[in-house]
């Protein structure tokens, strides 16, 4: 397996005050990577540092075998070709319709997808002959995914890709990252949404004061997966809990007390948001 | 193959053109309202006569200045702010397009403009204030190096300003501030220029719009008209050499100020 991103010891800081602070970070070619992290841990200044859009103070930085600080003339172009950029909060082709904007930015790739069957794939078939200005929010972040993938990139950057969707735009979002992913493009993800890394993310770092202080798969991710359970069940219609590290041997017990089923019973292990929340207040 | 920076270019320029015709902002005070002006104050102090030159024959020419300062000028100080503002440059920095290609399609959006500016003004000035159109090759020669030096030095200050400006609206009440200031000091609205005051005759001769404006008259008006400029000649020379320095200065400034993102 090769590696599409390389970063070790990246330091940025702005008027003295550290944004990226000893960053660590491999990513490989073909997953699907997510950054978490709250605002003001140096996600964005990351991300903008891979993609070329700012300077480092230290560090060494490779991304598709290139380094984004040397990326110039034909070689940064032909760099910039195989990567996608999906910022946040872009607002730019307003007076343009969807359908010229997607055809202008496939102009700029050597092998660009059709720009019908990218309108297509983010779901804007019948917005293809509105103006980009009246795109609703959830709309016009699809846009910005299908310029961000027209141009057939080996590696995508989301920032934040779903902030405004509704949830059932979110799920559609999700398949076509999961289709993207499935075709071997390399994703690297920032979100706020836990339950998005959990759906599309084979691994998640989270960023904190400017350095990686978690990294794993959603699973396994902080001890996750030894984190002890919750078994919820009723007796006489009060509701009982209890924690445990074995939570087959709670069940069974349980299952031989009441003699047949156990009322309203659930067994819970931490959700990804929950682990998270505990990882980033013991950091507090 | 990466595609042409100039067939780049020529994408970019399609989507400024779409751009700027769909917005009726820029529709309206960049193209309509040089024009407006024309016929408001043509109509109101145009019957004036001196030597046998109606005032609103002179203004026509001094709006053709001030209509393509502000197709260059407000276009691109304006536009560029917004680019920034909206995320035009970021995402073309992030694109595989050449820097080059940006500015191409700035440059034809701005010569589409300014022509489109000099054809409106004189399709309003001939029927309505019986201005005619040189008939001799040197007039039109000098019309098109006063129009080419006059509308790159307008637009590479226009760019300078937009890095200056940070936003739009800022860069959109500064540039039309400072078009309409350098309009009264220039000649444009008030001629002859020895009826304002020395020092702001001064000021207003070391901007490009005085020069344009000159300039423009020295094709639209009688050769026995150059009597009445405060040279007593049309200074051909002096116009060109000006607005070659403002070309070069603009070059400078916009080199050194302009920012393909804020900095933060």
């Amino acid at each position: 397996m090769t590696t599409a991103i390389e970063v070790s010891g990246l330091r940025k800081s702005y008027r003295g005050s550290p944004a990226v602070d000893g960053l660590d970070l491999t990513v490989d070619e073909g997953e699907v990577f997510a950054l978490l992290g709250p605002n003001g841990a140096g996600k964005t200044s990351t991300v903008e540092i891979l993609e070329g859009h700012r300077t480092r103070d230290a560090g060494q930085v490779s991304v598709l075998g290139v380094d984004p600080q040397q990326a110039m003339g034909a070689a940064g172009r032909r760099w910039r070709a195989s990567l996608g950029i999906v910022s946040q909060d872009a607002t730019d082709a307003g007076e343009l319709t969807v359908a010229e904007t997607v055809r202008h930015f496939a102009r700029y790739y050597p092998d660009p997808r059709d720009p019908g069957d990218v309108i297509e794939l983010v779901g804007l078939g019948e917005h293809r002959g509105k103006l980009v200005r009246r795109l609703s929010g959830g709309l016009r972040r699809r846009l910005d995914v299908a310029v961000g993938i027209v141009g057939r990139p080996r590696l995508l950057f989301l920032d934040e890709p779903t902030t405004g969707f509704d949830p059932q735009a979110r799920r559609e979002f999700w398949e076509l990252i999961r289709a993207l992913a499935k075709d071997g493009t390399t994703i690297l993800l920032t979100t706020h949404y836990l339950e998005e890394a959990e759906a599309l993310a084979d691994r998640v770092a989270v960023i904190s004061a400017g350095r990686v202080v978690a990294l794993g798969t959603p699973r396994t991710f902080a001890g996750r997966d030894t984190a002890p359970s919750t078994v919820r069940w009723s007796e006489h219609g009060v509701p009982h809990q209890r924690d445990t590290d074995d939570p087959t041997g709670t069940v069974l017990e349980l299952h031989a007390r009441f003699g047949g089923p156990i009322p309203d019973l659930t067994v819970t292990r931490p959700s990804l948001e929950e682990t998270y929340l505990r990882l980033i207040g013991d950091l507090r | 193959m990466m595609p042409g920076a100039l067939s780049l270019g020529f994408a970019r320029a399609d989507v400024e053109l779409r751009t700027f015709f769909r917005r009726r902002e820029t529709v309206v005070f960049t193209g309509a309202m040089p024009v407006l002006i024309l016929l408001v104050l043509g109509s109101v102090f145009g019957d004036g006569n001196t030597a046998g030159v109606t005032h609103a024959q002179f203004l026509t020419a001094g709006m053709i200045a001030g209509g393509i300062a502000s197709a260059s000028f407000i276009t691109l100080a304006v536009g560029i702010a917004n680019d920034h503002e909206n995320g035009t440059l970021r995402r073309l920095r992030g694109a595989p397009t050449p820097p080059v290609s940006y500015f191409l399609g700035k440059v034809v959006l701005v010569g589409v403009v300014s022509l489109a500016e000099v054809a409106l003004m004189f399709a309003i000035a001939m029927p309505v204030f019986d201005v005619t159109l040189p008939t001799d090759a040197a007039a039109w020669v000098t019309f098109a190096w006063t129009f080419v030096l006059g509308v790159t030095a307008c637009s590479l200050l226009g760019i300078a300003l937009s890095s200056l400006a940070r936003t739009s609206t800022g860069a959109a009440a500064m540039s039309n501030l400072i078009l309409l200031v350098l309009q009264f000091i220039s000649g444009v609205y008030v001629q002859p220029l020895r009826d304002l005051p020395g020092w702001l005759v001064h000021i207003g001769a070391l901007f490009p719009v005085k020069w344009m404006a000159q300039g423009f008259r020295s094709v639209l008006l009688p050769d026995h008209l150059a009597s009445i400029e405060l040279a007593g000649t049309w200074e051909h020379g002096r116009i060109a050499l000006v607005l070659g320095a403002w070309c070069v200065a603009g070059l400078v400034l916009c080199v050194t100020t302009f920012r393909w993102r804020d900095a933060r």
